[in-house]
């Protein structure tokens, strides 16, 4: 197991809502092409988009006399159609396990068993205590040290079932 | 900006500085004047090339490549004089070579040819002169300023290159279909999202050669008349949108992005677009969409893109790859590049393999190099001295490949005969321990929850996939199911109205003809001849062999395996959930998995 690579995380600095919006709308500008990494940004600097984030990009964004037209239910749209983008509050940290083929062949099989039972948690739950939230995703293109998983930002290589207790040991 | 035919970067790291390389750049320039050669060659500052305490002040002298250390003001005059006027290699300044390779690439392995990834690991990502140094922006130069649109198109034509996103599309008719199309302005998108689980050839290139895509993109923009560009990248490669991001501030900065490029009324910019997470937004009219900022929902085509893409306006798009070899074949030329490869598949490909090889990994190797020289020769053979069984290639949407094939040249054709396709390049190898029947359902489960639900074929129709597989892997297959496969199959890649659709059925055809005893065992006996579904296996402990040592009770989860010490242990199969632990654990391999 190592951790692969660090990307900045803009996690835990802010957590005001009206700010986080206004400064993504403001960094991508109020166009019909930045609406997708706003709400990213949102998404990455809240955890989730809530439907008060959806109401705020929305009057931020909409400008009838700039011709920018939008609805709530467009943005809902998006935030629903794109995997990366949830609209559940999530845990304080989210768990996001590979599992595209090639590495549930390197032992993902037994992993994903495991970080299971480790979490006591199912695809989509979160914990009582909202520490962890258990997702799924699709390859994300680092197969040759599969099987991988990402805790928030950290992605862990070649990861096996003893070593679960002490990565998610780190995380508060 | 003049176009040199040479340049030579000196590095002035502190300790070359210390060691004067500033009076080496001023003997340089001297002398270049002096020989009328100042217009020919130019010098640049770089960082660190080689370790400066042994090899100081050094420089690197391209196109040629050559690398010169331990240099003095003395030395200027006769290196000028050999290497820039005589166009000759001076020996004795030499360094030795130096050899870098990257941490996730490697060195090549047996057979491989690296084109596309001839730069990753070698160059700093973060630092333009160390790509211009490898002769990059070259070919841009000689583009612009020395051919027309159409000889370029011309040019990519004859190299043969076709598209690496996966239809292999040739590159250059698309270029002209777009540049024929009157209306204004263009546009040109590079297809970045490589969502195939297994692919990330792609990435490799945009984290560790950016420039390579850039530049390929400029020169296709100047092909097609294109102002502006976006590179649409999934938002799983976080270190590759950054490196982009460098890379395109850096070109605008040196003014191959812009205004007036080269000082011609030809401009062009780009911009990153960033994914959410959506695999069919790699369908290229789903793609468009997502950069307008839509549900990246595929639409019919025609109208292409070539007509009606980004803002309704003319656009082209390309894979990552297939820009990023556009540089070389205008620098090398058509004819070296059209020498690699098959008759209709030429040049080299990036392949991702994964799965039960020694090697996995990144490779590129020429087209009509064989699967089992990529299994055998690249791949270094099976894990654990195991059985090959079968070769999954082209992601979700293509199928598996079994021993006859083995000896198929890899080309676009061979491929899609087969049964196959090329993909974009994923490639993932089962040894004999695995469950076709269990890939299958893998297969159906992915392209299941990234339809995107526009139609009812592609959405109902590989969920009802999934849930006969998912049956069948339970135990309760019945052999209406077989039939049902079939028809469902033909329906769905028949009636969908993309790619991802009209593909999806295909892991299930090609486990369907060459592994259907698989499935046959699994309905009619109940069997699952690999071992892996776990309500078709039971766990037993063989008595001679076990010692009754009881590492295998204390670690079974759920409290299945009892027996006193040195005694033979059993398992309550009421009990076991098939965890597999016991058999890890056990010591003495006296735990046999039964089907
Ligand atoms: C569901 C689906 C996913 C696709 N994903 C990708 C992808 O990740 N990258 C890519 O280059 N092409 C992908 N394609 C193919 C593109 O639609 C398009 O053909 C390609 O980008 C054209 O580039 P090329 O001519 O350079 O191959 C996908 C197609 C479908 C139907
Ligand atoms: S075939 Fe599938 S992915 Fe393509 S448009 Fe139809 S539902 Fe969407
Ligand atoms: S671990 Fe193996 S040898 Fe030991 S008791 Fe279990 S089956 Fe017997
Ligand atoms: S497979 Fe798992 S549950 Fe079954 S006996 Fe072995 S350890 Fe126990
Ligand atoms: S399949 Fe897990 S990272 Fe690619």
């Amino acid at each position: 197991m190592f951790k692969v690579a660090e990307v900045p995380s803009q996690a835990g600095q802010t957590k005001d809502l009206t700010r986080i919006v206004e400064a993504a709308v403001e960094k991508h500008g109020a166009h019909a092409d930045a609406f997708i990494p706003i709400l990213l940004e949102i998404n990455r600097d809240y955890g989730y988009i809530p439907a008060e984030a959806i109401r705020l990009a929305r009057k931020l964004l909409h400008q009838p006399e700039e011709h920018v037209l939008v609805s709530e239910g467009q943005l809902y749209g998006l935030a629903s159609f794109y995997h990366m983008l949830h609209t559940e509050k999530t845990g304080r940290h989210v768990v996001q396990f590979c599992e595209s083929a090639p590495c549930h062949v390197q032992g993902g099989r037994e992993l994903w068993k495991a970080i299971r039972q480790t979490l006591r948690l199912e695809a989509g739950e979160t914990d009582p205590e909202g520490r962890f939230t258990l997702k799924t995703v699709s390859c994300l293109g680092v197969c040759g040290v599969g099987p991988v998983m990402l805790v928030d930002d950290d992605l862990y290589a070649n990861v096996t079932p003893e070593q679960l207790t002490e990565i998610f040991g780190k995380y508060e | 900006m003049a176009f040199y035919r040479s340049h030579v970067l000196v590095s002035v790291d502190p300790e070359c500085l210390a060691r004067g390389a500033h009076d080496i750049i001023d003997a340089l320039n001297d002398e270049l004047i002096a020989q009328g050669l100042i217009d020919e060659v130019q010098v640049l500052e770089t960082s660190r090339i080689g370790d400066p305490h042994r090899l100081g002040p050094d420089m690197l002298v391209y196109p040629e490549n050559v690398h010169y250390a331990n240099l003095t003001v003395d030395d200027i005059p006769y290196l000028v004089e050999e290497h820039f006027l005589k166009g000759r290699i001076v020996e004795k300044f030499r360094a030795q070579e130096k050899v870098i390779t990257d941490e996730e690439l490697g060195a090549p392995k047996p057979k491989e040819v690296r084109v596309v990834l001839r730069n990753c690991g070698k160059i700093d990502p973060h630092n333009i002169e160390e790509y211009i140094a490898e002769d990059g922006y070259q070919a841009l130069a000689k583009v612009i300023t020395e051919m027309t649109p159409e000889q370029v198109i011309e040019e990519v034509m004859k190299s043969g290159l076709r598209g690496r996103g996966g239809a292999g599309f040739p590159a250059a008719r698309k270029w002209q279909l777009c540049r024929q199309v009157q209306d204004n302005p263009k546009y040109l998108t590079c297809n970045a999202d490589e969502g195939d689980p297994g692919a990330f050839m792609n990435r490799r290139v945009l984290e560790s050669d950016p420039h390579s895509v850039i530049e390929g993109m400029i020169i296709a923009a100047y092909a097609i008349g294109a102002s502006m560009g976006y590179i649409y990248c999934r938002a799983e490669y976080p270190i590759a949108v950054q490196n982009l991001n460098i890379a395109i501030a850096q070109a605008r900065e040196f003014g191959f992005l812009g205004q007036n490029i080269f000082g011609t009324d030809f401009s062009f910019d780009l911009e990153v677009r960033m994914g959410a997470g959506a695999f069919v937004c790699g369908e290229e009219t789903a793609l468009i969409a997502s950069i307008e900022g839509k549900r990246g929902e595929p639409r019919p085509r025609p109208p292409f893109p070539a007509v009606k893409g980004v803002w309704g306006k003319p656009t082209n798009n390309n894979n990552v790859e297939t820009y990023a070899v556009v540089p070389q074949i205008i620098l090398k030329g058509a004819e070296w590049y059209a020498s690699m490869g098959t008759e209709k598949s030429k040049g080299t490909k990036t392949f991702a393999i994964a799965g039960d090889v020694v090697n996995t990994g990144l490779i590129e190797v020429p087209f009509g190099i064989t699967l089992r020289e990529v299994i055998y020769d690249v791949g270094g053979g099976i894990k654990d001295g195991k059985k090959f069984k079968a070769i999954q290639t082209g992601g979700p949407m293509g199928g598996c490949l079994v021993e006859e094939h083995l000896d198929l040249p890899v080309d676009y054709e061979a491929l899609t005969a087969a049964g196959s396709i090329m993909g974009s390049g994923g490639m993932i190898v089962m040894d004999e321990d695995t469950c076709m029947v269990d890939i299958a359902r893998f297969f159906m489960e992915f392209t299941q929850e990234e339809s995107c639900g526009k139609c009812t074929p592609c959405r109902v129709g590989t969920k009802h996939l999934l849930e006969i597989h998912e049956k069948i892997c339970a135990g309760k297959g019945e052999p209406a199911d077989l039939e049902r496969l079939d028809e469902l199959c033909v329906e769905i890649t028949r009636n969908s109205l993309c790619g991802l659709g009209q593909g999806a059925p295909n892991p299930v055809i090609s486990t369907l003809k060459y592994f259907r005893h698989e499935y046959e065992a699994h309905i009619y006996e109940k069997r699952c001849p690999a071992k892996v579904c776990r309500a078709l296996i039971r766990f037993e402990i063989q008595a001679p062999a076990c010692t009754g040592c009881t590492v295998c009770s204390r670690n079974c989860p759920v409290e299945a395996i009892s027996g006193e010490r040195r005694q033979v242990h059993v398992i309550d199969d009421e009990k076991c959930v098939r965890c597999g632990i016991c058999v890890q654990v056990c010591n003495f391999n006296a735990i046999e998995i039964l089907s």
